[in-house]
């Protein structure tokens, strides 16, 4: 069974290849979609083939890979050169992810059949979409880093391609050259930062490769689980591949693209920015929990950052009005919460977070695409409201998907979160101040998720009279109800022991963290009073935050006016994203261009070498110059130089 | 016999080609560019028996020649390839036909002499890599600047003159050391006991490491000075930008895609297997300014305003890398620089023909004239996307696959003693990133120009020839990107072999030490 693995990576392969060929000769919208969703589909089925395979295996051999050819290899036979492989691994791990991927990747493939009807781009946008689903699932079956290498980059670049892919569209960027820019900018500009976190992981590769002498997973983790944690070498192969992480997963200091990503055309944003490109950073650093359990530092800089994460962007996300941005925002802050969990050993419940949020948040942006599609466009929530009546379907399945998110039981966030927050206060690499950020971070995301629902569907409508919202066609709709069921009721597998669930998840990934988990010396924790306390704690919290959101913005709308009128400084601040873009540009983008321009190219290269080479030049003609008037072609001139010259040497002779 | 004449068949059949066209009349193009182009193939064919043909177990010269020339000095003409040199003559037989083809109606005066230029340079480029006489490459190294010179000087554009004279006078500066270098090393090898002046690389591989440091010394950097203003190295790289930009699209494909090898070809061949001691010397200070070159030449690129320009500054930009992974010494970093000068021949090549392409349409190489003519030109700005993601560097593409290589050679390198040149080295992957895209995106993405005209024209997009010429060169783009081994394995043995001489050199130093070492204690004993 295992060896049909490749055939998961081949049907989008397929599907890239034809329609990049031949798709523009295609006239049939349906034949594209039928072609660009039935190959993600057909993965799909064969995940769901190995994955009720694996389940009727014995734990010790439901891990297995399948070599295909060599990819790199210097072959000389010297025993330390390199040779990787193309070979996909499935373990429970990367079975999971293999069916988010497929399994939410259909889905969106279906409903952009609908959205995109009509787009002169169509079969563009299937070819690239096939390409995104070919690469991601390399990112997560690889059996090296390097492939997995080759995956990452791959998700990076469609994402470039998608979000850019209205390329002459308006979109404002912030930055560089306000005003003027398309979309194309700010798929440049995620491109160019994800590169940034790609130099962390190649420049880790290259740490592993020499300190383990392979890039294979089997052998790095192997070699690695008989090693003891506190040298320096792994906190800085850590420390780098987390800067991949921030990089594609969005976290600080690298988070500035991804609201930016939100140009591309919506089911772009729910597939790729917020159900599985931006997790593979998580996906990465969970499938390395062993290196990072061997530097417990590292571990301690990825809890941080993921809980200031989780706030920060929860706090822009208050007052954003672009219903993609927000959404956006939530996607990071909710990533943050993923690296919280990684940083404080709860791998488990970090990959069951991704798990979950992949079904909410393409949930809710796929409903943010109906709502778009519905008012011709539009995205600024502050022109939407009263769209209860009109997309009734859409309404109700956001609405569990908001649910979901704000973290209220038994609906799936809940659940994932949940966990997170506990390993966070309990665990021996917890802490109560990450645990607080964390309740902290709930409380602002129930707010802000029902501002938007609250500002997007009720009250009157603040649309112009001409806009007549009409509800989607089915294939946009089936997806958003199969995700809202899966939003409920995704929750229950992973359901915690202290609540009588059998936490089925945690024990599924096992296997694959218990070496990380051996190296950490948990202390393992039984049921607790603490626990039910603080889940009841952290359930009124989210409640407030829906109830206060209702409050503020349909029962006394007056309020947020009020508010932001009294903080108008700290709405400012949140308003411009604490001015992150701006800073980079005037610190790194700005500089860098006018030192290249002025000083290395205009300077070094033209004013000095170039001076240097054509100044000799000119003195040698100026020499020649002068000693040309030495010919001045009179034969007593040469006679008495020639006589003068005999002389000189008679005399060196002479006193020699 | 075959196998011996092959070689020398390859190198000057497009002499043929010149012969045939000394018989059409200059009025009748369309027979020259088919004369031109049907050669340059007709070669390509015939080198591909060599890649076939090639044994990749040996690590010996294959296809080799040797005739008698000068019999007085022991200087014959004496041909051979090992793995390098086959990538590298293929890379030329290859891209040569692609450069007549990609500019077909580009040139419109005296097309036949033009025609005649390319052919004779490509006997130069092709023999300037089979030669295993000093003596002889010294001929080839020179007779291609001839051809080279005149398709700057003739066929270029404004400032084509000075661009050619710079040209000429850095490359000349340079050979003219190694030519005195030459001779020196033949001299040195006769003044051993029963030797005699020879210009024969393999013997003199075996003679040249034994010199004394110091004459090491000045011969490397005889010999070192000229290659590196070949490759470019910064700070010798300002001729670069000058002729790129001046000479005509098909000069630029050659250029970039084979001349510039030469430099890094000539350091593999002869600086580091001849003189041990001096590499060894010169680690550091040639592993800083390859460094200093990739970060250069990227920010310099990301700053023009000519994107044929950016492109000639991102060569100063990847040929660093290449000779980063040279001085690595490791099997890695020479496998990686190996194949690195295949894809940068590949990928800038069709750069530059891309550059050709949009300029013969629209008359201007300004980024700034440029905007959204992906609307109007879909299937170039495929071509172009792949092409830039392929120097980007990206996985599954060519370039990755060289500068991976390069990077871990250089990360596991002995020689060069600090982590440090691989950490600043990788940063050029994000500034190609930045240099590539930007200009990308703002040429041929974001909003169209008013009415369709750039530079007061209208865009078409390119015809079936120019898809042909581009495709080519994507399909080994992808194949090396996605199966290097086809190619690799044929320059495993170069690299193993120079590998191996280093390592013995630094052990015959360690060696030298040791038995000077004792000896100094005898004295110190006898002293006391």
């Amino acid at each position: 069974m295992f060896s049909y693995s490749p055939l998961i990576v081949l049907f989008p392969l397929l599907g890239f290849l034809f329609l990049g060929l031949a798709g523009w000769r295609l006239r049939s919208e349906k034949l594209i979609g039928i072609i660009g969703s039935g190959s993600v589909g057909l993965s799909f089925l064969v995940a769901i083939m190995i994955f009720v395979h694996m389940l009727g295996l014995p734990v010790d051999q439901r891990k297995q890979s399948v070599e295909l050819f060599t990819w790199i290899s210097t072959f000389t036979g010297t025993p330390s050169s390199i040779s990787v492989s193309v070979a996909y691994q499935l373990d429970q791990l990367s079975i999971l992810m293999t069916l988010i991927v497929t399994g939410v990747g259909f889905l969106i493939h279906v409903y952009s059949i609908g959205y995109m009807r009509g787009d002169k781009g169509f079969w563009r946008f299937f070819t690239y979409m096939n390409l995104f689903i070919f690469a991601m699932l390399n990112l997560v079956l690889a059996d090296n880093f390097l492939l997995m290498f080759l995956g990452w980059e791959g998700v990076g670049l469609c994402s470039y391609l998608l979000i850019g892919f209205w390329y002459d569209r308006k979109f404002d960027t912030g930055g560089y050259e306000p005003g003027k820019a398309t979309t194309s900018d700010a798929a440049k500009k995620a491109f160019i930062v994800n590169r940034i976190g790609d130099f962390g992981f190649l420049l880790a590769m290259l740490l592993i490769f020499i300190h383990f002498g392979s890039l294979s997973f089997d052998a790095v983790f192997g070699r690695a689980a008989v090693l003891t944690p506190g040298s320096s070498i792994m906190v800085w192969i850590t420390l780098l591949l987390f800067l991949g992480a921030t990089g594609k997963s969005a976290q600080i200091p690298l988070f500035v693209w991804l609201p930016d990503a939100m140009a591309g055309p919506t089911p772009v944003s729910a597939l790729i920015h917020a159900a599985t490109m931006v997790t593979a950073g998580v996906y990465m650093v969970a499938r390395c929990s062993v290196l990072y359990a061997l530097a417990p530092a590292a571990m301690q800089i990825v809890a941080v950052i993921g809980a200031l994460t989780a706030i920060i962007a929860a706090t822009i996300g208050l007052v954003q009005n672009d219903i993609k941005k927000v959404l956006a925002y939530s996607t990071i802050s909710q990533l943050g919460y993923m690296f919280l969990g990684m940083g404080v050993a709860a791998f488990a419940a970090g990959i069951f977070h991704v798990l979950t949020h992949a079904f909410f948040k393409a949930l809710l942006f796929l409903g943010s695409g109906a709502v778009i599609h519905a008012l011709h466009d539009e995205q600024n929530i502050q022109k939407m409201g009263g769209l209860r009546k009109y997309l009734p379907t859409t309404y109700w399945t956001f609405v569990v998907g908001a649910i979901a998110i704000a973290g209220i039981p038994p609906f799936s966030g809940f659940f994932s979160k949940d966990e997170i927050l506990w390993k966070t206060f309990s665990s021996d690499y917890g802490s109560i101040p990450l645990w607080f950020l964390g309740v902290f971070g709930a409380g602002l995301t129930a707010f802000y998720m029902f501002r938007l629902v609250s500002l997007t569907f009720e009250g009157e409508g603040r649309y112009g009279h001409d806009v007549h919202p009409h509800e989607a066609p089915r294939t946009m709709t089936i997806p958003l109800i199969i995700l809202a069921f899966l939003s409920v009721v995704g929750g229950l597998v992973g359901i915690p022991e202290s609540l009588l669930g059998g936490n089925a998840v945690e024990h599924w990934l096992g296997p694959v963290f218990d070496p990380a988990y051996e190296k950490l010396r948990l202390t393992p924790h039984g049921v607790e009073a603490t626990e039910y306390v603080l889940m009841i704690l952290s359930v009124g919290v989210a409640a407030a935050g829906i109830y206060g959101a209702r409050v503020v913005y349909i029962r006394r709308t007056e309020l947020a006016e009020l508010w932001r009128r009294k903080y108008a400084s700290l709405h400012k601040l949140l308003f411009n994203k604490y001015y992150v873009d701006e800073a980079y540009d005037k610190l790194v983008v700005s500089p860098t261009v006018k030192v290249s321009d002025g000083f290395l190219w205009k300077g070094i290269d033209v004013a000095v070498i170039d001076g240097a080479v054509n100044g000799s030049a000119r003195l040698i003609a100026m020499v020649a110059q002068n000693i040309r008037r030495v010919q001045t072609g009179i034969a007593q001139q040469y006679a008495t130089v020639f006589v003068g010259g005999i002389l000189v040497i008679l005399i060196w002779l002479m006193f020699k | 016999m075959l196998s011996e004449l092959i070689l020398t068949i390859t190198i000057f059949f497009p002499v043929v080609g010149v012969l045939a066209l000394l018989f059409v009349g200059r009025e009748n193009a369309q027979a020259i560019k088919f004369i031109g182009f049907g050669t340059t193939v007709v070669t390509f064919i015939i080198s591909l028996y060599l890649f076939f043909e090639f044994d990749a177990s040996t690590v010996e010269f294959q296809f080799v020649q040797r005739i008698t020339w000068i019999e007085g000095l022991n200087i014959s003409y004496f041909i051979g390839i090992d793995g390098m040199a086959l990538l590298l003559i293929l890379l030329t037989t290859f891209l040569t036909p692609l450069a007549l083809l990609g500019t077909w109606n580009s040139i419109q005066n005296r097309l036949k002499e033009y025609t005649m230029m390319v052919l004779l340079l490509e006997v130069g480029m092709v023999g300037v890599f089979a030669a295993l006489d000093l003596f002889l490459f010294y001929v080839f190294w020179e007779a291609m600047l001839i051809p080279m010179y005149f398709i700057i000087g003739i066929w270029g554009g404004q400032e084509r003159v000075y661009a050619a004279v710079k040209f000429i006078l850095f490359t000349l500066f340079g050979s003219l050391l190694m030519l005195v270098a030459i001779l020196a090393l033949g001299y040195y090898a006769s003044t051993l006991p029963g030797g005699q002046f020879t210009t024969d690389l393999l013997e003199l591989y075996g003679i040249a490491p034994r010199m004394a440091l110091g004459l090491q010394t000045w011969m490397f950097l005889a010999f070192a000075l000229s290659f590196a203003i070949k490759v470019p190295v910064f700070p010798l790289h300002t001729w670069l930008p000058d002729a790129h930009v001046q000479a005509p699209t098909a000069g630029s494909v050659l250029l970039a895609g084979v001349l510039l090898k030469m430099g890094t070809y000539g350091l593999l061949r002869f600086c580091l297997p001849l003189f041990p001691d001096a590499s060894f010397k010169f680690i550091p200070l040639m592993g800083i300014l390859a460094v200093v070159g990739i970060i250069y030449g990227a920010l310099v690129s990301m700053v023009q305003t000519d994107l044929k320009k950016l492109v000639a500054y991102s060569s100063v930009s990847h040929l660093g890398f290449v000779v980063l992974g040279i001085f690595a010494m490791t099997e890695e970093g020479i496998q990686g620089a190996i194949i690195q000068m295949v894809n940068h021949g590949l990928s800038t090549g069709a750069l530059f023909l891309i550059v050709g392409m949009i300029y013969d349409r629209a008359h201007t190489r300004m980024i700034s004239d440029f905007g959204g003519a992906a609307k109007f030109m879909p299937v170039f700005a495929a071509f172009f996307m792949i092409i830039s993601l392929s120097s980007i560097g990206l996985p599954g593409l060519n370039g990755f696959v060289g500068e991976f290589l390069i990077l871990l050679g250089s990360f596991k390198s002995t020689f060069l003693d600090s982590y440090a040149y691989a950490a600043f080295a990788a940063t050029g992957v994000i500034l190609a990133a930045v240099y590539l895209l930007w200009a990308y995106q703002r040429m041929m993405l974001g909003r169209a120009r008013e009415g369709g005209l750039y530079g007061g024209h209208t865009l078409h997009d390119i015809n079936g020839r120019e898809i042909v010429t581009l495709a080519a060169i994507v399909l080994f783009v992808v194949w090396i990107g996605v199966y290097p081994s086809t190619f690799l394995s044929k320059s495993g043995g170069t690299a193993k072999q120079t590998v191996q001489r280093m390592e013995d050199a630094r052990r015959g130093v360690l060696a030298r030490v040791a038995v000077v070492a004792p000896t100094t204690e005898a004295k110190c004993d006898g002293a006391q």
